[in-house]
């Protein structure tokens, strides 16, 4: 390689990696503020602000949701595996909500580490399968309600 | 081999092929897609979308990538043809990272129960889109093409670490967007008659996009060769 294109190549590849670099350095630096929730292991170990506005996300624990008869006051139970949160919620739960499905919620954390949400997102999986398929896995594990 | 000469004249040959089997494929992998295949166990009717949304989406990283090694030999060995090409390829990564957003709102709306939310993928993928239209307007601000190769191959070069946050962020962060279906080392978490449809979608959005990368190619280099003889023999003009 001539001498010429060699220092234009060495150019390029110095700029990528500064830039990645720097990049890569600022987004350590910014990990928490990157991440668009707080998972119930961190809600629970104290690390999300108490009374402020964040998100809190989980899979939603099968059979803790609880409904009000006389309104539209639900409370159920958030888990990432390490940690579990009870979330409440007032409103109509988009239509993805389901039990062993994952959320993502905006609202407040209170001094007794339970979440009050003022909106409900549905975070779905990655998993993609016909309906008699899913009936069939049910059938086979009752309790397997999928990685998330 | 680069002579745009002999590249026009291979491309012409090729156009036809490439351009008759995407429009079978596109169609093959829509219809099927959306007619045949059976609904989702837990999202119904409304994760057919994905067969628009996962090739323009993937479509608009591989043209980034291909975008910036082309223009990155462009400016190393000074191949006019390489930096043709990253120009050509600019709009139409910018056209499927627009449709892979927006496809992506409309399914986020029945699906999240928002169109939009500042999550990590989200907003890299936002990014994106804005490194490709701020390419198109580099290169067009500039009036010498030699110095606007140069310039937008640094842009392309500088924004080509974006490429894996957009990739891995589902991975990196907590994201609302779920992580990966389809994956090289562990295969796909998808039932196989969606799978199949979702493949041909995908292998034929590239044609298609090979497609029009080549039509466009050809047009800037019988447009930036217009006074070389060969372009002038063809256009049957006499000097």
């Amino acid at each position: 390689m001539k001498a010429v294109r060699k220092q234009r190549l060495m150019l390029l590849v110095f700029i990528a990696l500064g830039v990645a670099s720097a990049v890569g350095l600022a987004m350590v630096a910014l990990q928490e503020n990157i991440n668009l929730y707080f998972s119930p292991a961190q809600m629970q170990a104290g690390e999300a602000p108490v009374e402020k506005t964040i998100r809190g996300g989980g899979l939603v624990v099968p059979g803790s949701v609880e409904r009000a008869s006389d309104s539209l006051k639900v409370k159920f139970q958030i888990t990432d595996g390490a940690g579990t949160i009870t979330v409440h919620y007032e409103g109509i739960l988009p239509d993805l909500f389901q039990e062993g499905q994952g959320v993502v919620g905006t609202g407040k954390l209170d001094k007794n580490n339970e979440f009050h949400a003022s909106e409900i997102l549905a975070k779905h999986d990655s998993n993609y399968m016909p309906p008699e398929v899913q009936d069939a896995i049910d059938k086979a594990h009752p309790t397997n309600n999928g990685e998330g | 081999m680069a002579s745009p000469k002999w590249f026009y004249e291979f491309s012409g040959k090729c156009l036809p092929w490439v351009g008759g089997l995407a429009l079978i494929g596109v169609l093959t992998g829509i219809i099927w897609g959306l007619l045949f295949t059976p609904p989702d166990y837990l999202q119904g009717n409304s994760y057919r979308i994905i067969f628009l949304h996962v090739p323009s989406a993937s479509l608009a990283l591989t043209v980034y990538v291909s975008l910036a090694i082309s223009a990155g030999i462009g400016f190393i060995w000074k191949i006019k043809l390489a930096d043709l090409a990253a120009k050509c390829l600019a709009p139409i990564g910018a056209s499927f990272c627009a449709l892979a957003l927006v496809t992506g709102a409309i399914w986020g709306k029945p699906t999240w129960g928002t169109w939009w939310v500042w999550d990590a993928r989200l907003t890299s993928m936002l990014i994106l889109l804005f490194l490709y239209l701020g390419l198109i307007a580099l290169r067009e601000a500039i009036t010498s093409q030699d110095t606007a190769a140069r310039a937008c191959a640094v842009l392309s070069m500088v924004g080509l670490v974006n490429i894996p946050i957009i990739k891995f962020s589902v991975d990196w962060w907590n994201t609302l967007h779920q992580g990966a279906t389809i994956k090289v080392t562990k295969g796909a978490s998808m039932a196989p008659e969606m799978l199949i449809p979702l493949l041909i979608s995908i292998f034929a959005f590239y044609l298609f996009c090979l497609f029009v990368f080549l039509i466009r190619l050809r047009t800037e280099i019988v447009s930036r060769e217009q006074r070389t003889s060969w372009v002038r023999g063809m256009l049957g003009v006499r000097s």
